[in-house]
């Protein structure tokens, strides 16, 4: 909504303030000023001239004029390009040296071979609007040589307020005038309030068939001249509001629309057939709109219908067949309040966003249709040349609710106290009766305040009002904290552990498309996006995988060869239910809660990792996991597994306690193909939440019994076929070796003729040590050999020649 | 007496003796003199054979003399060798020199800015008592608009806002807000609740560089008996100051939010300027493009709608709640002048946050 300072001022005779105080003091109170504009300061040395004669250039690629323009003093010759006007027109006309919106500066110059001594304006190049056709033609009563800025009154100040959905009411200069006079202390002059004509016996009649019209005032206007012009003054106002001006007919409508609220439309009185009627579309029913868009009714639409049919989209915009033309000598006004939930979704329904559908969708004052019609009829009237006729105001709007309020209500919600005159005082600011001396007292609203519905809303505009910079500052004592869970403290150690070991973290949109699923899906549905913001992603991830493979191939698409990253993020697993919608007057009981919670899918965090470039190797890959696990407390135990979308002969699942909880290796060369990734791109991803829950329910650890005796060192080598894991020979050694062995690791791994074809050697070092005493060697030979005999029996390993 | 034990030969030959060590060049050459200064067919021992040869009367003097210079030979090796040790181990130690700046290239990992950012605003409220609340992603429509008062036709629930799961009608939607997790935490949880909800929440928005349909919040929720706005300012001021700086401090602008009433537009004073760039005559500020304030979020009183919706009676209790953009506070306290770099994943942008940033 922009409002210009000198509109306001005619609402609040008194207000003396500057535009920024009146900004400042309007933030204050809750509206959302985006912006100060400033017009005419910046026009300088434009006057008023007469064009004394034209003559036409020819020769040039447009056509070119050369005229003469007194302002008063002497006469300037000037090249302009516009032809919408003639010899004896009165123009803005700058002279040399001015200066123009912009920073544009006016000088003598040559051009298409004549001296051009300064500039004929258009409204644009005056600031007056965003684009113009041609040139500003005054009125021919404009004083020769008059500053134009003066003569236009140019110079104004714009308040550009950002309006909230519960203030419908500031969508208009009443109501942002309201909230000045408050904050001032001045005296609102409300032409709302303003009587107006009562109805009469013989005016239009108005049907209203549908409670989505409470409120329907119709009036007649005869004798309009079609061709009689806008006033300057009104027209000036509707361009700095934002508005273009049309004809007097419409420009009135808007006027009156901008500074009240109440959006009129006026039909074609001779073009309508029979009464009005307010009902809702029927089936297969359809209009042209004034855009000249033939439109398919929904039965769910508010319109204003004739005996031939529906004639305008009630709230939202006029038929054509109605439309107020250039021959229009008969109105009928119409000034009525609509519902807002029927305007808003019909706006939507048909995207039409108007100034009226905005305005009705945050509720119109429904007390305020005569003196809306009133006031446009004024106009029509003054400036047209109009009659004003009979009168029609169906009235059927509920009575204004009673609100019972506690006075003490803002102090229980702002912590500071409030007297009770100053609450009631408040309250009366913004238009409510009051009336009570106890302890709780009545309140109506006024008829421009739907959204005061409770003692919430009566508060805040007390606290508002007050300021809500007048609150002390004091804190909640909240109980003992428990701080965050295990679960939590142990998911920020993953996300340190994944970063310390090399991996940089990114964080990818969960959305991914059909082959993604297909490739890195555990097999189930995934959710689907019912308006997708591409077509091509509209489901929601089953894996972490594809986000970070996309984040890869950008990194590598960046000439980023060494690229590891790694993500943590819930995935969507299943396609989701759907369960009803309880109420709200009381919290979902056990069975719809169950509902709500079984209709959605499983959303179980993942950690995932990618790897590409010097970083990235298959056992990398594993180790990630590996690592992760061990940052956590856990043991997992990487197996060899053939399972898409990885290498089928380099890819491990990670086991924990036997359970699978992560897959990692390097991806198949047809998948990396698919894909466009590196060769020998690697991944890894795990069940993040299976990892915290069992780290979390770890029992404490065992301290061991640091032994004293010292140690006895072996080590053996073993040919095992080279199917045979090394994790299961390192197994079955550890439980053959039994409880006297201390460490084991595995430190060469060779290949080669003296091992056999299709056979390889494994050498482990083995450290045996007592707690109570020093080993023999026979015992550790014992030991030893009982660890080979293990592997042996369960691997097949044999003691290396 | 033979010759061998007169005063002046015993000097000779001690003076030759110390005269070889002294000239020994490293520790092998030291080594070889024993023989010929101390062994067994030096002079020294052939003196120590004559003094046993000697009439008894002659022993103990000749022997004293003999043992002097034994010693002091023994002395003067011994000095020598460590000597020699020290030298050689000097020099080792300076051959065993490294360049201690060429280091093992290992890869360099770091996490991302809106993780670190999110744990260390949670930690500012874990360090007043709250909780840190959680809550899933794709919610139903109960949580995420009924329950807060956003009425059925409100704008914010159509297609052009929000990204609905099929089947359409089945009330599910990924979340547009983590206030959900409010909701959540009023229904699961024992009363006094006060909880900080963190995460990512989506909207039907374009990307560009400064909207994302994916992006941060952090919401945090106080309900308890006898909460008013000066607790709400007093907790906001207490983030601010901890996040930013003692004295940073906040600013309520009325505004209008379904779930609130009252509500509050919330602004933090720049951190940069502190406000100083909007006194006539200051400084230009970029953070804040000179208005002193930045706009960080939004904030209010729990409307009882809200708390009769989660089980919770607003004769008695009373709340606040809060909320603000992870992704706007990342860029005004970094710099970041393009939202799209922290969902693209460079590992440029990245890096220089390291595991705490």
């Amino acid at each position: 909504m922009r409002v210009p300072l000198s509109w306001l001022r005619t609402l609040v005779p008194a207000l003396s303030a500057s535009a920024d105080d009146v900004a400042a003091a309007l933030v204050r109170a809750g509206l959302e000023v985006e912006q100060v504009h400033r017009y005419g300061d910046d026009v300088r040395s434009v006057v008023v001239g007469e064009v004394l004669d034209v003559e036409e250039l020819t020769g040039f690629k447009k056509p070119i004029r050369f005229c003469h323009v007194d302002v008063g003093t002497r006469s300037h010759e000037v090249v302009c390009g516009a032809r919408n006007f003639a010899a004896g027109d009165r123009v803005a006309f700058a002279l040399p040296g001015a200066s123009l919106p912009g920073g544009f500066e006016i000088a003598t110059r040559q051009t298409y071979g004549r001296t051009s001594d300064g500039m004929i304006c258009s409204e644009a190049e005056l600031g007056l609007s965003d684009e113009s056709d041609g040139i500003l033609v005054l009125a021919p009563d404009a004083p020769l040589g008059v500053d134009v800025v003066e003569h236009l009154s140019l110079r104004d100040e714009v308040l550009d307020i950002a309006v909230t959905p519960d203030r419908g009411y500031t969508l208009s200069v009443r109501g942002v005038a309201r909230e000045v006079a408050t904050a001032f202390g001045l005296e609102l002059v409300d032409p709302g309030l303003a009587p107006a004509a009562p109805a009469t016996d013989d005016g239009p009649p108005v049907t209203l068939q549908d409670d989505g019209c409470t409120r329907y005032v119709a009036r007649l206007v005869t004798g309009l001249d079609p061709a009689a012009p806008s006033p300057a003054w009104l027209q000036r106002r509707l361009v700095l509001a934002g508005m273009r001006p049309i004809s007097l007919a419409v420009d009135v409508t808007n006027h009156v629309m901008l500074e009240l609220g109440q959006p009129l439309h006026a039909f074609d009185a001779d073009r309508l057939q029979g009464g009005i009627t307010v009902r809702r579309a029927l089936a297969g029913e359809r209009l042209t709109t004034l855009d000249g868009k033939d439109r398919a009714l929904d039965e769910a639409d508010l319109v204003i219908a004739d005996t031939s049919g529906a004639v305008a989209v009630a709230g939202v915009m006029g038929g054509a067949a109605t439309e107020v033309t250039a021959t229009t000598t008969t109105l009928l006004l119409e000034s009525a309040r609509f519902e807002p939930v029927a305007i808003a979704k019909t706006a939507r329904r048909h995207r039409l966003p108007s100034e009226a559908s905005k305005r009705y969708e945050r509720g119109v004052d429904p007390a305020l249709a005569p003196a809306a019609a009133e006031a446009a009829v004024r106009l029509l009237v003054e400036h047209g040349g109009a009659t004003a006729g009979p009168v029609t105001d169906v009235d059927s709007r509920p009575a204004q609710p009673v609100l019972a309020f506690p006075v003490g209500a803002p102090e229980r919600i702002a912590g500071r106290p409030y007297a009770r005159d100053v609450v009631v005082g408040r309250l009366q600011d913004v238009g409510c009766t009051v009336t009570g001396e106890g302890d709780v007292v009545e309140v109506v609203p006024p008829s421009w305040r739907p959204d005061l519905t409770g003692t919430a809303e009566l508060v805040e505009e007390v606290v508002r009002l007050e300021g809500y910079d007048t609150i002390p500052v004091a804190l909640p004592s909240a109980p003992a904290g428990r701080g965050l869970t295990r679960q939590q403290g142990l998911r920020r150690t993953a996300s340190r552990a994944l970063a310390a070991g090399g991996l940089v973290e990114v964080v990818t949109p969960p959305f991914v498309g059909e082959q993604a699923v297909d490739l890195f899906g555990a097999g189930g549905p995934s959710p689907r996006l019912v308006n997708p913001l591409s077509a091509e992603q509209a489901l929601l991830r089953p894996s972490l995988l594809p986000g970070l493979l996309a984040a890869l191939a950008r990194n590598a698409s960046r000439g980023l060869a060494d690229v590891a990253l790694f993500e943590t993020g819930p995935v969507f697993l299943g396609a989701g239910g759907s369960a009803p919608t309880p109420g709200v007057d009381g919290p979902p009981t056990p069975e719809q809660r169950a509902a709500l919670d079984a209709a959605l899918p499983a959303q179980p965090r993942h950690a995932g990792v990618v790897l590409t470039g010097a970083p990235a190797s298959w056992d990398a890959a594993v180790s990630a996991l590996v690592d992760l696990g061990r940052a956590l407390g856990l043991v997992l135990v990487p197996r060899a597994l053939q399972q898409d979308p990885f290498h089928p002969g380099r890819c491990a699942e990670l086991l924990l306690d036997g359970r699978r909880v992560g897959l990692a290796g390097e991806l198949h060369p047809r998948v990396v193909a698919t894909l466009g990734l590196p060769a020998r791109t690697c991944a890894a991803e795990a069940d993040l939440d299976v990892l915290v829950e069992a780290a979390a329910a770890l029992d404490p650890v065992r301290a061991p019994v640091v032994s004293h005796y010292p140690p006895s060192s072996v080590d053996v080598a073993l040919v095992v076929e080279a199917a045979v894991a090394a994790a299961d020979v390192e197994a079955a050694l550890r439980s053959g070796a039994g409880e006297l062995l201390e460490d084991l690791h595995l430190f060469d791994v060779f290949t080669g003729p003296q091992v056999g074809e299709g056979r390889r050697s494994l050498a482990y070092a083995l450290r045996f040590r007592a707690p109570d005493r020093t080993l023999t060697d026979v015992e550790v030979l014992g030991a030893r050999d009982a660890a080979v005999a293990l592997a042996g029996e369960r691997t097949g390993a044999v003691l290396r020649a | 007496m033979p010759d061998l034990l007169d005063q002046p030969a015993l000097d000779a030959v001690r003076d030759e003796a110390l005269a070889a060590f002294a000239a020994a060049p490293d520790l092998s050459a030291l080594a070889a003199l024993k023989a010929t200064t101390v062994g067994d067919k030096s002079p020294l021992a052939r003196a120590r054979q004559a003094v046993g040869a000697l009439p008894k009367d002659q022993k103990a003097d000749a022997g004293k003399r003999v043992n002097a210079v034994a010693q002091a030979l023994g002395r003067a090796f011994d000095d020598r060798r460590q000597a020699l040790e020290a030298e050689r181990d000097a020099r080792v130690l300076v051959e065993e020199a490294v360049d201690v700046t060429v280091l093992p290239s290992r890869p360099v990992g770091a996490r991302h800015p809106l993780t670190t950012i999110q744990e260390r605003i949670v930690d500012v409220f874990v360090g007043m008592g709250w909780e840190l609340a959680e809550g899933p992603e794709l919610e139903h429509a109960w949580f995420n608009f009924d329950a807060l008062n956003v009425p059925a036709h409100h704008p914010a629930r159509e297609e052009q806002d929000t990204l609905w799961v099929d089947p359409p009608g089945s009330g599910l939607l990924l979340r547009t807000q983590t206030s959900p997790v409010q909701v959540r935490s009023l229904l699961d949880r024992e009363l006094p609740v006060y909880v900080v909800c963190p995460g990512r929440v989506f909207r039907n928005e374009a990307q560009d560089a400064t909207h994302s349909p994916v992006f941060g919040q952090l919401e945090g929720l106080c309900v308890d008996e006898g909460i008013t706005m000066a607790h709400l300012r007093g907790t906001l001021d207490a983030y601010a100051a901890a996040m930013f700086g003692e004295g940073t401090t906040t600013r309520l602008r009325p505004n209008y939010f379904p779930f609130t009433e009252p509500s509050a537009e919330l602004d933090l004073q720049c951190f940069s300027c502190r406000g100083a760039s909007a006194v006539p005559g200051g400084e230009p500020c970029r953070v804040c493009s000179s208005e002193g304030w930045i706009e960080v979020g939004g904030c209010g009183m729990v409307n009882p709608a809200v708390l009769r919706a989660c089980g919770v009676d607003p004769e008695r209790y009373s709340g606040f709640a809060f909320g603000m953009g992870l992704d706007r506070t990342l860029m005004f306290r970094h710099g970041i002048t393009d939202i799209r770099d922290l969902y693209e994943g460079d590992v440029r942008f990245t890096l220089p946050f390291g595991l705490e940033a």
